[in-house]
């Protein structure tokens, strides 16, 4: 087998690699080398990870798995020292490895304006997850500053999602207005309106002198004399093909390793792809382009005949809620002519610059949908002559159709381009439909339709839905409810971002629908009120279902079951007789003992309940919250007390447990388990948090589950001491309490954020840790109270559950 | 049509409900608003839940058994579902919640 060596695990050589071994598997070995100490993954996306939309798991393109898989031997973390062409080897910093073709992926540099304070920690560029990490530790400081020095595509979602983050932002831009190679000046404008809006600050023709500070960046100061401080620099004005091992092999070398159209340099067995290189004068930094090179790159390594040829380009601004198109030229020029659309109250700008009788630029501000139907006209030459005078309309409007974006859909050839990352055209995708791609994952599958940055995912949908009519189920990012427009990580975010303290200041501040909300948003909005808020939000019982309410389970037939609390499953002959006793009195007709060790009444009238729980009680019994999304129960075995294989005082564990946990209100139950030994007689592997006593301390893992569906634990951290258990399992509940969706289990929220970013924030940051275990601690302060004891003590809050009047008596006179 | 006084409106919690025992079965009276209650039957006619223990939003609750939601002015099942609830005559006046006597099948004293 011939040897391949990949120098550069970025979006072009993964799509190479991914061609390579699709057409042929067996054609040769690889080794892939990576500067960073990680596999391929998806950098247009990390934007979306720099707002806290998507995670870095989300994002990877290539596993392990799929390493594995196509035997690729791995060197990440691993820099390339030279190429040597005369013994055909690449040198690595742990060892050399010999090719028979070897690909140059290095990708780009950011370029770095040479002024003073560059070299200052705090000032740093947008180009990989280390990068991004970087970002959103210094957005973890309240009130911090942050300068974003360029106005581009990159620029311009640093700044969006830094702000998203917290930080204040102040982006410089050198030209006149936003984005000027994508923009004109009117799009720019809204551009800059609508970030101004998101309270990011924006200066243009602002020139950046120098970098200030000392250890670390404090101030930028601008040619006039400006000075902005800065806690934070974030440098994207642009980037420059990485060169330097193919300057220094004696390759021919331009802007950029020339390249020709086979993506060959000008050594026969090496070649290049992707950002980093020079063809026909031109540079690539689109990822459309990069797939188009990696197609004919692998067919090159296999010998076929391909050439490349680039394309006419389009370009979308990832940043939520900006939705921003351009594609071709829009510079005016004495024989063309604008066609201009301005809607203002809607902010919508649309300009589409015509030459002759082609379609030569458009730019859509506000409203994009038709921008994939404009970009086909330009990149095909249409002739537009006859739709000349509906053309700004879109698509819907040519041919006497409806206005419906579907029919607009329906009304594209098969050849028009829906996914330009991908270059996947309308006819691809419905061909992978009829084949039995019925949603959008499948297409995704299939076809790569959308499965790269993502904007085009509404128009994969729509041709799902034009294909299969009445068969297709619209899913994706759906909004909490009719109520309003905002997905629960929107409005978690904006509660947070806009210090939102109350329903009322929701509701108004984020466009709510309805007068008060609906069952469905007010108890979710009411617990990430409560949970970001603690000690200014009053918890709203109205806002919570009939079980949180009245803190008793609600049963079929309207009365309710009351399951007192015994910490960690202990108990004793006073609290079984005071249970005993008021099982009799509220002639309780079932007495269950329950799968979290404790013992269930059920069928209590609802009137009952408060004299039922002064009963209890009075005999040291509280709630045992069995009702609440909150804590539920810890689980224990005996442990080293009474059974001859525990190792630690695994019962004692959970009783601390509990003890600091209970009365917390979570997104949805949490269930923990303490075992004293790996025969885990408490089944601690699939709860919320599972805790394995061992000889050497303790091991603690989370995000298992038993229900629905049934999942193992994955371990968060082996540590020590009991007092690190704790520490630990309490960081983790705030981090979830923070952060999860209400009404997903901790094993869906970890799915959704990745365990390594929990563990980043649990385990490894201490100051984190401390921070959260702080936080939890704080909200305690106010919920950590027995519910049962409080409407017992006050009248009013007891008379609750009587009724207000009985008509049935009749009167006394 | 004979008023009856029930109680004060602060006996019953914003967005909330008490129950009212008649010889019809037991009437919810819902307080939507700071001086606005509305009186309907408490048994979901899905599967007998009690509304008064479910979820008041604008002029509607939503049954806690099944998430049935209900409109307090008409009585109508919203959305898919189908059916209704009897709805009885309710007002306040001076802080005082006012029920329809004869509708509730009580004869005043007076």
């Amino acid at each position: 087998m011939k040897k391949l060596v990949v120098i550069g695990a970025g979006m072009a050589s993964g799509r190479a690699l991914e061609h390579l071994f699709e057409t042929d598997p067996e054609a040769y070995e690889v080794t892939l080398f990576n500067a960073e100490a990680r596999g391929n993954y998806n950098r247009i996306m990390l934007s979306p990870v720099l707002s806290g939309e998507k995670s870095y798991a989300e994002i990877v393109t290539h596993d392990e798995a799929w390493y594995r898989a196509n035997k690729v031997t791995c060197r990440f973390g691993e820099h390339v020292v030279k190429i040597d062409r005369d013994r055909k080897v690449v040198v690595g910093e742990a060892g050399e490895v010999p090719y028979d073709k070897l690909i140059i992926a290095t990708g780009s540099a950011p370029f770095i304006i040479p002024v003073e304070g560059r070299e200052l920690p705090g000032v740093i560029t947008y180009r990989d997850l280390d990068d991004t990490e970087a970002m959103i530790a210094a957005a973890g400081q309240p009130g911090a500053n942050a300068v974003v020095i360029g106005g581009g595509l990159l620029g311009l979602e640093a700044a969006a999602g830094l702000r998203l983050r917290g930080m204040n932002v102040t982006v410089l831009h050198l030209m006149g207005h936003l984005m000027e190679r994508q923009l004109d000046e009117s799009a720019g404008y809204l551009l800059l309106k609508d970030l101004e809006r998101r309270g990011i600050k924006v200066m243009t023709g602002a020139s950046t002198k120098a970098i200030l500070g000392k250890d670390k960046v404090d101030a930028v100061v601008l040619e006039d004399g400006t000075v902005l401080d800065a806690d934070l620099v974030v440098m994207a004005v642009g980037i420059r093909p990485e060169t330097r091992l193919a300057t220094d092999a004696h390759l021919e070398v331009g802007r950029g390793v020339v390249v020709d159209a086979q993506m060959q340099t000008s050594d026969p067995d090496i070649h290049a792809v992707g950002e980093c290189v020079e063809f026909d004068g031109a540079l690539f930094g689109l990822v459309a382009p990069l797939y188009d090179q990696a197609k004919v790159l692998a067919k090159s390594l296999l010998g076929e005949v391909d050439a490349y040829a680039p394309k006419e380009l389009s370009t979308k601004l990832k940043v939520t809620g900006c939705d921003l198109f351009s594609a071709g030229d829009f510079a005016e020029g004495p024989e063309r002519e604008d066609i201009v659309l301005r809607d203002p109250s809607r902010g919508i700008y649309k300009r589409l610059v015509i030459e002759g009788d082609r379609l030569v630029g458009a730019v859509l501000y506000g409203d994009t949908a038709d921008g994939s139907w404009y970009f086909g006209l330009i990149r095909d030459g249409t002739d537009i002559d006859d739709m000349r005078e509906t053309l700004i309309f879109g698509p819907g409007f040519q041919g006497g159709a409806s206005a419906d974006p579907l029919s607009a859909v329906a009304a594209l050839p098969p050849e028009a381009e829906i996914c330009g990352c991908n270059g996947v055209c309308k006819g691809k995708i419905t061909e992978a439909i009829t084949g039995g791609a019925k949603d959008l994952t499948a297409v995704r599958a299939t076809t790569k339709a959308s499965a790269s940055c993502g904007t085009c995912t509404g128009l994969v949908e729509q041709v799902l839905q034009v294909t299969l009519g009445g068969d297709f189920q619209m899913p994706g990012a759906q909004p909490i409810c009719a109520c309003c427009d905002l997905t629960h990580e929107d409005l978690r975010r904006l509660i947070k971002l806009k210090a939102l303290k109350s329903q009322p200041a929701v509701w108004q501040e984020l466009g709510w629908k309805t007068p008060n909300g609906c069952h469905v948003c007010r108890p979710a909005l009411n617990f990430y009120l409560l949970a970001d808020w603690p000690l200014e939000y009053q918890d709203d019982p109205m806002s919570r279902f009939v079980n949180e309410r009245n803190h008793a389970n609600i049963q079929k037939d309207g009365t309710f079951s009351v399951v007192p609390r015994m910490w960690g499953g202990l108990t004793n002959p006073n609290e079984l007789r005071a249970i005993a006793d008021a099982a009799e009195k509220y002639k309780v007709p079932t007495v269950k003992v329950t799968g979290g060790q404790r013992i269930d009444l059920l069928g209590v009238r609802k009137e009952d309940l408060p004299a039922i729980w002064t009963d209890l009680n009075s005999a040291g019994l509280v709630s045992g919250h069995a009702y609440s999304k909150g804590l539920r129960t810890v689980k224990t075995c005996v442990g080293t007390d009474h059974c001859r294989f525990g190792t630690q005082d695994s019962t004692g564990l959970g009783v601390k447990l509990e003890q600091i946990l209970w009365g917390s209100w979570t997104p949805h139950k949490v269930k923990l388990g303490v075992s004293g030994c790996p025969r885990n007689c408490a089944e601690s592997t699939c709860k919320d948090v599972g805790i394995i006593c061992v000889d050497s301390g303790y091991q603690v893992s989370v995000a298992g589950a038993a229900g629905m569906e049934l999942k193992e634990t994955e371990r968060l951290a082996d540590v020590a001491s009991e007092a690190e258990a704790i520490d630990l399992t309490v960081a983790f509940v705030q981090l979830y309490r923070e952060n999860a969706k209400y009404l997903d289990r901790p094993y869906k929220w970890v799915a959704k954020v990745g365990l390594d970013w929990v563990k980043a924030r649990v385990v490894d940051d201490l100051d984190e840790r401390a921070a959260l275990i702080e936080r939890f601690e704080v909200s305690q302060s106010i919920y950590r109270k027995d519910p049962w004891a409080v409407p017992a003590r006050e009248a009013g809050e007891r008379s609750r559950y009587a009724p207000l009047a009985d008509l049935t008596l009749e009167a006394a006179e | 049509m004979s008023w009856i006084d029930i109680a004060a409106v602060a006996d019953i919690p914003l967005r909330g409900a008490r129950v009212v025992k008649t010889k019809l079965g037991c009437v919810a009276v819902f307080r939507t608003d700071e001086a606005e209650v509305y009186a309907v039957s408490d048994t979901c006619p899905h599967k007998g839940g009690p509304l008064s223990d479910g979820l008041v939003h604008d002029r509607k609750v939503t049954c806690p058994l099944h998430n049935w939601v209900f409109s307090l002015e008409t009585g109508e099942a919203q959305g898919a579902d189908e059916g209704r609830i009897e709805t009885f005559a309710a007002r306040v006046e001076n802080g005082r919640v006012l029920l329809d006597g004869t509708a509730l099948g009580r004869r005043t004293a007076a």
